[in-house]
């Protein structure tokens, strides 16, 4: 392994040599979708082109060999994120579904009164299946307040907590904020009162190491296209002995053992989550990704991010009437900004003219921008193939469209 | 007598030919927002503001004896600039015009990717909200 070097690592991303507009793109839309490296995209054409066949039907050849990809990328994601054992990584179709999986199969168990525990940064994908959840059971959905700084209030935390509390469902990383969140002491809060704990790593599994034995999570969701994989794939990690006695979410083909009229039996785990045929060429192809992040040298690669995120936010505060949302002390490289009052859309569509892909708008969390008082913030959100110089060419586009709309 | 939409959209065409550098087109388009016909504060309410924009667009209508005649404003100006170009090229026109017309001009000046129906900036709901104000006329 080769110490790490970004543009090395470029070249291994084809989408970043595009055009966009007459200009060099450059991406720092990475919280909403990351590009996917050579191996990740040869993989999903060699699957189709070698060796497509549905899974564990396996009599033939071809559903063998599928099936063997495909429990292989189960084994290669199980061991990247260091579960105990492969069968605890299900494959999903997101985050959002492997939210909704565990709200809809842990909702079964709970009763009326029993108390679920979000925080006021969560996207909205961790907000509305505990609100449906409450409407369905009768529980209670209790929010962790967010500072002005854009940090958990770590006192109401404690004073929420209670053996009410049966899950605290929190994300790592804010999408919109950036804020890492300090989830060893959440979570270990949370199994001194005996809550389970769900850890939304949508927004870190691709910016920090992640153990999951290590985190003592019992739940970890993730999406695949965020972190250098496919659409439509994604990842829920819960622990054997919190999955196993939870009841099915779908039914349908795979997640059986016997179907009969009278009484049907379940499959045991991982499938029992897995209903109907997989999404087998994105599940690949996710193992791919992973094979890819540990064949790079990867602390190296984590760190050049780290250095961007500093000098992003340290060129931005150059800016004139900038106003950083979220300023919490331990953050990643993504910043939610707005400058003066020129609304973010207007920001947004300059800088798409000149290259720069941004997100503008709310970013799924309604509940953040009102707190905040804001319509929406401009999100440019770094990988670690993205450079310094794409981020001084981003303070010059920023200075373009200012001038433009003063 | 007035011009007709198709005459205001060739004379708008006309102008954005003048720009071959998207700086200058914005830069224009910023500038036709200063000439936007403000709707007054009172009438910026729930009702006439234009979902799915993620900028906030307000559009009101009012008959004169035959033509129907168009205010409106934005938070944003990029987005004020788009919807004084809609309103330069159907206010102060019949309802049935409206009601027909064919807005090529948006294709012609290099506006079309704002078409897309998931574009945040929602010219699509801009268009269909000054359609259907013509149409409530024409329906009794």
């Amino acid at each position: 392994m080769s110490e790490f070097n970004v543009n090395q690592i470029r070249a291994d991303f084809p989408i970043l040599k595009e055009s966009v507009n007459g200009k060099p793109l450059i991406y720092f839309d990475n919280g909403a979708t990351s590009q996917k490296p050579k191996p990740v995209i040869e993989r999903i054409s060699s699957f189709y082109t070698h060796e497509n066949s549905n899974v564990h039907r396996g009599v033939h050849f071809l559903s063998d060999q599928a099936t063997n990809a495909y429990e292989q990328a189960r084994t290669t994601i199980a061991q990247y994120i260091n579960a105990s054992r492969s069968q605890e990584v299900i494959f999903t179709k997101g985050t959002t579904d492997s939210i909704n999986t565990v709200a809809f199969s842990m909702g079964e168990t709970l009763n009326p009164g029993d108390e679920l525990l979000i925080s006021g940064m969560e996207h909205h994908s961790n907000i509305v299946p505990w609100q449906m959840l409450c409407e369905r059971k009768g529980t209670v959905l209790k929010v962790i307040p967010v500072t002005p700084e854009g940090t958990l209030d770590l006192d109401a935390f404690d004073a929420l907590l209670s053996e009410r509390t049966k899950l605290l469902s929190i994300i790592h990383i804010s999408n919109t904020l950036g804020t890492i969140n300090p989830v060893e002491y959440l979570i270990g809060k949370a199994h001194q009162v005996g809550a389970k704990v769900l850890l939304d790593a949508a927004q870190s599994i691709q910016h920090l190491p992640i153990d999951v034995q290590a985190l003592d999570c019992d739940f970890l969701t993730f999406s695949g296209h965020k972190v250098f994989g496919p659409t439509g794939i994604g990842i829920l990690y819960g622990k054997k002995e919190v999955l196993e006695p939870l009841p099915p979410y779908q039914g349908g083909g795979d997640m059986i053992d016997q179907v009969s009229f009278e009484k049907t039996t379940y499959n045991g785990l991982p499938l029992k989550f897995e209903a109907g045929t997989p999404n087998i060429s994105g599940a690949i192809a996710l193992g791919a990704a992973f094979n890819y992040l540990t064949s790079i040298d990867l602390r190296g690669a984590f760190k050049h991010e780290h250095t961007l995120g500093t000098y992003l936010r340290a060129r931005m505060r150059e800016i004139p009437g900038v106003r950083f949302i979220g300023e919490a002390p331990e953050t990643s490289s993504t910043l939610s900004f707005l400058i003066g009052d020129i609304h973010p859309l207007d920001l947004g569509t300059l800088l798409d003219k000149q290259g720069i892909a941004v997100r503008t708008g709310h970013h799924c969390t309604q509940p953040l921008m009102k707190q905040f008082n804001i319509p929406g913030t401009v999100r440019a959100s770094l990988a670690f193939y993205n450079t310094t110089e794409e981020i001084d060419q981003f303070i010059v586009a920023i200075e373009r469209s200012m001038h433009l709309l003063s | 007598m007035s011009k007709s939409i198709n005459q205001i959209q060739d004379e708008i065409i006309e102008e954005f030919e003048m720009f071959d550098d998207w700086m200058e087109k914005y830069e224009y388009i910023i500038d036709l927002g200063k000439e936007l016909p403000l709707i007054t504060e009172e009438k910026k309410t729930e009702d006439r503001l234009i979902h799915g924009c993620q900028s906030r667009v307000w559009v009101a209508s009012e008959m004169t004896d035959t033509h129907l005649v168009f205010t409106a404003d934005s938070d944003a100006i990029i987005t004020k600039g788009i919807i004084s170009l809609l309103i330069r090229v159907l206010s102060n026109q019949t309802p049935k015009d409206i009601v027909t017309s064919e807005l090529y001009f948006i294709g012609k000046i290099g506006l079309q990717e704002h078409l897309s129906p998931t574009r945040a900036n929602g010219l699509v709901g801009m268009i269909n909200r000054l359609k259907s104000d013509g149409l409530k006329q024409l329906t009794p």
